[in-house]
């Protein structure tokens, strides 16, 4: 495996909703500028894992969690840790397209703006736009409502937003699993692009979707408690080709799912 | 072939006659409503139309039936509305926004639920004397706009909070996620997003309450009391009639002349009521189409 700078990692982890175990003793790593996919059949707490490296999880009152995720090196549940500084380098993009009920300009605007951006948002509106490959198809329309665009333009809107504030690492949560293939080829495109300057964690019921995409690939499974847990942790070419682990054979060979 | 073993007492006829029966019976239960609306409405322009008048909206209150006018009613309830508005809504949507956003999910906040839906549904005339004791006597308000505000303001409150928590609810999750995630605290969430979002739904419910209230008399007939006023307040610490409270009086004069005018008084209510309620909803139409072309 490559020995890149670790970003993010998780140690230990546990997730609880109220007494129900969700993820179960994980341990995890993000390395810099490269792009880690989360698989594994539905239920086995991806999501739940994914929305627990920016703390989204705070929001449900009933969550509760156990070890540590650490962040450059320093626990994001440590009681110093705002969690609203925190998910402003650490963003997300969301399962299904939401965009917010505004312009298209405003929509990438908000995150720049609720950050106290001191610069010219006008420029940085457009140069997320750009890396987000959407600048082209929305510049003489920025005024008009995000809800005017495709399912596929409102997802790479979305990816621009989560750009715009400028985070180290970017969280997908199946960004492409509401979109059309076109679309999806589009989204995994622009995936691959930024993960020259960002790293990227994405979780995907698609196992072509994490060869394309990613470069290292996490396997989580369930157990009979409906815990998730990692199996294998690899190179993404390694855990296609040559899994360590029969379960992993099993799950991207296709016999369970 | 055998038989089957149960045989079945189908009655079509009296089926297809009980669908006819529960059809015009239905039919007769909307009937009845609209038939009594419209009734009353023909009843009222017939008797009101004939004394309809220029006069009628800007003179003051006369002995004579055909002086009399209405005119300190009008400003008198243009006084009441303004000020209700001006305090309703913000405590109204501040009340929605707590318990939505803010509120823990515990027995404490169920109370409080309960207990202003239970609120909504108080005769006002209790609102009324609660006015009269709390804001005229108690403060020392004494009998003034400020005071009618004020009550008018406890009254439409409970419909202005539960309009406007449904119209908060209504908004999904996911943009509160989106707003998060991009390093949002809870009050740029609410601001930026939540109330935008709510807003034609909070409007909706406002003009719901704001109808409700320029409608009261109860509790304008027991904090003003006045129906014979020769001047329009000139500030929210002057005496006051209003528009309910003057049909009111002049429904219960003996004299013909005055019940026709009570007539010609509702038709300005009406017409005052319906502009206020489509201004309300040209507002809110427009708020939408711009947040969702």
């Amino acid at each position: 495996m490559d020995r890149r700078e670790v970003v993010l990692k998780a140690d230990r982890l546990r997730v609880w909703y109220g007494s129900f175990l969700a993820i179960k003793d994980v341990d995890f790593q993000a390395k810099v500028g490269m792009v880690t996919a989360l698989i594994g059949p539905s239920g086995c707490g991806k999501s739940t894992l994914l929305r627990s490296f920016n703390r989204m999880n705070d929001l449900i009152p009933s969550v509760k969690i156990g070890g540590s995720v650490e962040f450059r090196g320093r626990n994001i549940y440590d009681s110093s840790v705002d969690p609203t500084e925190l998910r402003s380098r650490i963003g997300m993009v969301f399962q299904k397209p939401n965009p917010f009920p505004k312009s298209i300009f405003d929509n990438v605007a908000f995150g720049l703006r609720v950050n106290g951006y001191t610069g010219d948002i006008y420029e940085a509106v457009e140069r997320s736009l750009r890396q987000a490959a959407l600048w082209e198809e929305v510049k003489d329309r920025l005024n008009k409502s995000a809800f005017a665009l495709s399912g596929g333009q409102q997802q790479r809107l979305c990816i621009a937003r989560a750009l715009a504030v400028e985070p180290e690492v970017v969280l997908m949560d199946e960004p492409a699993s509401a979109l059309d293939p076109i679309a999806t080829l589009a989204i995994e495109q622009l995936i691959r692009e930024l993960s020259r300057v960002y790293t990227i964690v994405i979780v995907t019921h698609n196992m072509q979707q994490a060869a394309r995409v990613s470069d290292e690939t996490a396997f989580l499974m369930v157990d009979d408690d409906r815990a998730g847990y990692l199996v294998e942790h690899g190179d993404t070419q390694q855990i296609f080709t040559n899994p360590k682990d029969e379960r992993t054979e099993a799950y991207i060979t296709g016999r369970f799912s | 072939m055998a038989a089957p073993p149960h045989t079945f007492d189908r009655k079509a006829r009296f089926r297809r006659a009980q669908g006819v029966v529960f059809y015009f019976l239905f039919l007769g239960a909307v009937l009845v409503g609209i038939v009594g609306l419209v009734t009353l409405l023909v009843q009222i322009l017939l008797q009101g139309v004939p004394w309809l008048s220029w006069h009628l909206l800007t003179d003051y209150p006369s002995r004579h039936p055909e002086q009399a006018g209405l005119r300190a009613a009008i400003f008198g309830t243009v006084w009441i509305m303004g000020l209700t508005a001006v305090l309703a809504v913000p405590i109204g949507v501040g009340a929605a926004v707590y318990l939505e956003e803010y509120a823990p999910r515990n027995w404490f906040t169920r109370i409080l639920e309960i207990n202003i839906s239970n609120l909504a549904g108080v005769p006002s005339i209790v609102y009324g004397l609660l006015g009269l004791g709390l804001f005229v006597q108690i403060m020392s308000l004494g009998k003034t706009v400020l005071a009618g505000a004020m009550t008018l303001t406890l009254l439409v409150l409970p419909i202005v909070i539960l309009a406007s928590r449904e119209a908060v609810r209504a908004v999904p999750s996911t943009y509160r996620e989106a707003a998060y995630a991009l390093g949002a605290d809870q009050w740029q969430v609410v601001k930026g997003v939540v109330l935008p979002a709510s807003a034609p739904g909070i409007l909706t419910g406002t003009i719901l309450a704001m109808s409700r209230a320029i409608g009261e008399a109860a509790p304008i007939v027991v904090i003003s009391g006045l129906v014979y006023l020769t001047f329009v307040p000139a500030s929210p610490l002057d005496r006051f009639t209003a528009l309910p409270l003057q049909i009111f009086n002049w429904a219960a004069r003996p004299q013909e002349g005055f019940r026709d005018l009570a007539a010609a008084g509702i038709i300005v209510l009406l017409v005052v009521l319906l502009s206020m309620n489509a201004v309300s909803i040209l507002l809110r139409n427009r708020y939408q189409t711009k947040s969702e072309e």
